[in-house]
């Protein structure tokens, strides 16, 4: 069992707020990702959850215990580092092993656990080499044995894929969710990447300038984003997003900046007359159609075959990207008719950038 | 002759021939090598000569010495002689006394006869000689072991507790964040500022008082720490990345632990330069340990020779082959380590 709960957690360089007390619930046996763009305070938010980072305010419990004054080495967790962090001068097994040794394991165990973490990880062929002789891949499969074999509460991993090539950061994202379900530990990932938050975790927590903007499952953050910055930064391509104020006599109808007016649905949503809004669509549910009220103008198309991407912009300059299954006929330079189907619009206020979905 | 000065010759660039920039180039770097080595050669020889042979004006490259014959009805070997002129020219003889210009000698042939010949007549017969008799004095008549001993100690273990105690400072400015930081890395290299000669005497007084006067440890503990050392070892260090020190710690390795299987092992590079420096400058160490050992038994080998160097007479043979023997050990250390000299200052980014 472990479970982690972030209560106000809170960290300061100087007059710098690097995290701005975080309120999370991570529960035993869950995977959850930390995401958001570089600087959010995500992998410092990790580190002082490890302990290699002090907490200026607020706690952090580990299965029912504020852990602040517990040395990292005492928390029972383990770390998957960026860059992957192994010990240059020593062997795989060395590496493997130098943690059960700081802990008074005997040896023949010591053995065992090796020989047990390397065969799962298809690494036993390795454990004479040194990491210098190792591939990317290899070296990752090494750093998340290093934290395996110690048999930890709790595993975190700070962007570890962030050094791979792309082919081998999808099997690598395969092997990491393989080996959540198989240990059934309560595993912190880091990422920048939404794809990879999208595809391995159960919780995905979306962090901004050290603040927690949702916390949730992945798809609740893609069909519900609480704000303008979720709706953007979960899912790809990004969602679009069309500034309009809400027409003075009928709240079902927006008027955007370039004159035009889109329907918008009439239930669900809570928006008053004359509130400046912003319309979000995702580029896969925004369609040409003939009878489209927006449009755009098409700037580039990209054909991949299955799939293809139109990039254009409305009259007043607003981008738009729209994503269609099969092949397209459109041509750059074209102006075409684009809409969409009510129930697949997302509106928020565009002050606040907070959704007005009906709660 | 001519095929082989074309292949002595020959290059990759250009039509194949040296050109004019190249013979410049090797001979600056002839010129390089005679000035650094002709001095050490000419000891090296010097170091065969006899005592004679050295006051011998002009000098010699080679080392010379007269030959002498065993000749009968004489106790001592003889020294011999050609003659060039004069009756007895062709002849080899052996001299039995010189009396002013005239000298008695005798055929080796005839021993019984005694020849009177003039000195400006007869030329000295010589043979190249190598007068091993220089270096074997040393161990008969010298404490030549007990000067080596003294050097080795003090070399070795200066230099062990010297790494030991700049890679421990080296490692906290380096690795840890603390109040004053930087004010405690500015005062190590201020130190740097100041020159030994400044602080001679204050650390005389220092030494005494701790009673570590004329005592190895008089001269090994007062050079162990060096600011050159730490600043050299944390540049080093802090190319290390941090993560791994981090990963260290959540493998629950205490710092000591990080330090002695994590820091050291990665600062090899560094550690060797240091080593190798601290070897270089303990072995040639003088001043300090003339200021603090002034028994003869505890005298380091750079000490023994000063001794050898009298008020009245020097033995000169002897200083010349014990030079050699004060080169040799340090030569060794610095031909087997210069690759990590060069990795490693490469790669500290220092001096």
């Amino acid at each position: 069992m472990a479970s982690i709960g972030l209560k106000k957690v809170k960290k300061s360089y100087g007059a710098a707020h690097v995290i701005k007390g975080i309120d999370l619930d991570i529960s035993h046996g869950e995977f959850c990702v930390f995401v958001g763009p570089s600087g959010c305070g995500k992998s410092t938010l990790l580190r002082m959850i490890s302990g290699l980072e002090d907490i200026t305010d607020g706690e952090v419990v580990i299965d029912s215990e504020v852990v602040n004054d517990i040395p990292a080495a005492d928390r029972g967790l383990a770390m998957v580092f960026q860059s992957y962090a192994l010990y240059p001068h020593m062997t795989v097994r060395q590496n493997l092993s130098f943690g059960l040794e700081n802990i008074g394991t005997p040896k023949a165990e010591i053995e065992t656990k090796v020989a047990e973490v390397s065969a799962m990880l298809q690494i036993d062929q390795l454990l004479d080499r040194k990491p210098k002789d190792l591939s990317g891949g290899q070296r990752q499969r090494v750093a998340i044995g290093r934290a395996v074999v110690r048999e930890p509460r709790v595993f975190l991993f700070d962007e570890p894929l962030s050094n791979l090539d792309a082919e081998l950061r999808v099997d690598m994202r395969g092997e990491i969710a393989a080996l959540h379900k198989r240990l059934g530990n309560t595993m912190i990932y880091v990422t920048h990447d939404q794809v990879e938050a999208m595809t391995m975790a159960d919780k995905i927590a979306v962090l901004r300038l050290g603040a927690l903007e949702q916390f949730g499952a992945p798809l609740e953050l893609f069909n519900n984003p609480i704000n303008l910055f979720v709706a953007g930064f979960i899912g790809s391509p990004k969602m679009n997003f069309i500034e309009g104020t809400i027409d003075d006599n009928n709240v079902n109808s927006l008027t955007l900046a370039t004159g035009e007016a889109i329907a918008i649905p009439s239930d669900g949503f809570n928006q008053v007359s004359g509130q400046k809004v912003t319309l979000g669509i995702r580029p896969k549910d925004l369609q040409p159609k003939p009878d489209g009220s927006l449009q755009m103008e098409v700037r580039t198309v990209e054909q991949l075959g299955t799939e293809s991407y139109l990039y254009g912009r409305l009259a007043d300059g607003t981008g738009i990207t729209i994503h269609s299954a099969g092949q397209t006929t459109v041509e750059p330079g074209e102006m075409i008719s684009v809409g969409a189907a009510e129930k697949t619009m997302h509106l928020f206020d565009t002050e606040s950038g907070l959704t007005l979905r009906a709660q | 002759m001519g095929n082989v000065w074309g292949f002595l010759t020959r290059t990759r660039r250009g039509n194949g021939r040296m050109d004019w920039t190249d013979w410049v180039t090797y001979s600056y770097l002839f010129l390089g090598i005679f000035v650094m080595f002709a001095p050490v050669i000419w000891l090296a020889m010097s170091s065969f000569k006899t005592e004679a042979e050295l006051s011998r004006f002009p000098p010699r490259f080679l080392p010379y010495a007269q030959e002498t014959m065993a000749v009968d009805g004489y106790d001592e070997p003889l020294a011999l002689f050609d003659i060039q002129s004069g009756e007895h020219a062709g002849k080899t003889l052996a001299q039995i006394r010189r009396v002013g210009l005239v000298a008695q000698m005798v055929d080796p042939a005839n021993p019984s006869e005694k020849l009177r010949v003039d000195v400006a007549d007869r030329e000295p017969l010589e043979k190249l000689s190598f007068a091993w008799e220089n270096y074997t004095e040393l161990f008969e008549r010298f404490n030549f072991l007990r000067f080596f001993w003294n050097s080795t100690f003090i070399t070795v273990m200066a230099t062990l507790i010297m790494v030991l105690v700049n890679a421990m400072a080296a490692f906290a400015l380096s690795k840890y964040k603390f109040r004053g930081q930087t004010g405690v890395l500015m005062l190590v290299v201020g130190t740097l500022m100041v020159p030994q000669t400044v602080i001679l005497v204050p650390l005389f007084l220092v030494t005494k008082e701790l009673g570590m006067l004329n005592s190895l440890w008089g001269v090994i503990v007062p050079g162990a720490a060096t600011p050159t050392g730490v600043f050299l070892l944390r540049q080093y260090m802090i190319t290390i990345p941090d993560e791994i020190i981090d990963a260290a710690r959540m493998d629950k390795a205490s710092e000591w632990k990080i330090f002695w299987r994590i820091i050291i092992p990665l600062s090899a590079p560094a550690i060797a330069v240091l080593s190798i420096l601290a070897i270089m400058w303990r072995w040639n160490d003088f001043l300090w340990p003339l200021i603090v050992l002034n028994q003869s038994e505890k005298f380091t080998l750079q000490l023994a020779l000063n001794s050898f160097h009298g008020e009245m007479q020097t033995q000169w043979n002897n200083l010349l082959a014990m030079t050699v023997l004060t080169l040799l050990p340090i030569a060794t250390v610095f031909m087997f380590l210069q690759k990590y000299i060069a990795t490693g200052i490469a790669s500290t980014g220092g001096k």
